[in-house]
């Protein structure tokens, strides 16, 4: 069965890097929806996040500003020291408030933010890491009606993030990374 | 989180009652904002939260302050400040008098960064910084020019980085947990209350600083604010924004050009 999606958003942390890297080539395009990364960095100014996945990716990356337009077919990613928001379907903002988990962007407040405006329509994957960032966000976005997967946490580098994630909310489903290509592959649209 | 209903009627009666004006905020950031004092104040009722803001001035003003986002840092983004220093005050030095706005100050730490800017460049004498905010509490922290003395590590580390040759703690007396920033620097500052939702132009500036305002609100109210920096510039003066914020989205665009892919832009006509 497929399901629609306007939105597919991943979230990460130590060890998460790799797992986007190789994940997101496989993707088979056109893609109909837009990719939304969140992944906690720690240098404010370098772009090396972005130009690593541009090269490694088919997908045009776009570097994210305050108000850019969100298209499908385009890979987003959060930049380092805000928060990121989706002000509608079509619009991303950016806040600079407090640190959420010890984190900015947070993972939770993308997550969140992404469950309101999106609701069935989204798709979020959280992958490896070291902190608690994320889970409330999973649970908001079941509570919307999103769809919610997890990195298998034997496959993560790092596999606290994901555990987090499956002891206190309840994923839809619980993947190794080559499940999780096939999924987006062959289910979402 | 609140409903977008909710947040509708907070909107209206914040409006009604004190004529501030959050309808052009944007949605996301107030909505959590809102949503984050509401928790914390333990409100179990949306209402009782509307009463306690429409029933208790000093209430409101905690409005007013827990949701705006004050985070500001002296020499926030250094590279931007080595850019400023670098390429934009020499171009003040020709000037018989130069005005700089900082719109949305906070706290005063980047004023008080701007004014060490221009002191070393020899300006500041004939120099004034004009700084304006909507939170009059915030106004009154940056009046006084004192700081934590925690920062300074960080706020020194910024200068250096933004390529500040001066020995940093000269500009600051250290006391207790404190560091009060040197009396020579602020007695070249006016700060004031101004709305850039609402208020008009009341000078004009040869450069203008607006970081991280601006992403707090909606394309609308930017285009807004951008016009009314339009009417606060002197022809060929200069604009600065926050590191990720840009006017593309904005009906003022063809009246500046940006400098390279600096958060900078000249006024052209
Ligand atoms: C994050 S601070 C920016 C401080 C500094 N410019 C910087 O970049 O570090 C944002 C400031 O904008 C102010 N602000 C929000 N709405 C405003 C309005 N309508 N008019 C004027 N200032 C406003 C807030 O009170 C807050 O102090």
């Amino acid at each position: 069965m497929r399901r629609r999606c306007k939105l597919l958003i991943i979230g990460g942390s130590a060890g998460s890097l790799q797992v986007l890297i190789n994940i997101l080539p496989k993707i088979v395009l056109p893609i109909p929806f837009a990719i939304v990364v969140v992944v906690h960095r720690k240098n404010t100014y370098d772009t090396i996040l972005e130009d690593l996945i541009a090269l490694k990716t088919m997908i045009p990356v776009e570097y994210v500003e305050d108000k850019t337009v969100l298209a499908p077919g385009i890979i987003y990613v959060a930049p380092s020291d805000y928060h990121l928001l989706f002000e509608d379907k079509n619009t991303l903002s950016l806040d600079g408030s407090e640190k959420v988990n010890y984190s900015r962007p947070s993972i939770d407040v993308s997550f969140e933010s992404a469950a309101l405006i999106f609701k069935q329509e989204l798709v979020a994957i959280l992958l490896s890491g070291a902190n608690a960032d994320g889970t409330k966000g999973m649970q908001t976005i079941q509570e919307e009606g999103g769809v919610t997967i997890v990195q298998r946490p034997e496959t993560a580098e790092i596999p606290y993030m994901p555990e987090y994630a499956i002891q206190n909310s309840n994923p839809d489903f619980i993947f190794t990374e080559d499940e999780i290509v096939n999924f987006v592959n062959s289910t979402i649209q | 989180m609140i409903e977008d209903k909710e947040l509708d009627s907070l909107i209206n009666e914040v409006f009604e009652h004190y004529g501030f004006d959050f309808g052009n905020y944007s949605k996301a950031s107030l909505k959590r904002r809102v949503d984050r004092l509401y928790q914390l104040d333990g409100f179990s009722h949306f209402y009782e939260f509307l009463y306690r803001i429409r029933s208790d001035e000093e209430y409101y003003k905690r409005l007013i302050e827990e949701v705006t986002v004050n985070v500001t840092e002296m020499f926030r983004d250094p590279s931007f400040y080595a850019v400023l220093r670098n390429e934009i005050v020499p171009l003040l030095a020709t000037k018989p008098f130069v005005r700089v706005w900082h719109a949305g100050c906070s706290t005063g730490e980047e004023v008080f960064s701007m004014a060490i800017l221009l002191k070393e460049a020899g300006l500041l004498h004939k120099a004034l910084l004009y700084a304006t905010d909507i939170n009059a509490s915030v106004l009154e922290t940056a009046k006084k020019g004192v700081f934590p003395l925690r920062m300074m590590k960080l706020y020194s580390e910024n200068y250096m980085a933004s390529g500040g040759t001066e020995d940093f703690s000269s500009y600051y007396s250290a006391n207790f947990n404190i560091a009060k920033f040197n009396t020579e620097l602020s007695d070249k500052m006016v700060f004031s209350q101004h709305n850039l939702v609402s208020d008009t132009s009341f000078n004009e500036f040869d450069l203008i600083l607006c970081r991280n305002v601006l992403i707090y609100f909606d394309n609308n109210l930017q285009s807004r604010v951008i016009q009314l920096f339009d009417d606060s510039l002197s022809l060929l003066g200069f604009l600065a924004l926050g590191s990720k914020e840009t006017i593309k989205y904005t009906g003022g665009s063809n009246k500046f050009v940006q400098l390279r892919k600096e958060k900078i832009w000249k006024k052209i006509k």
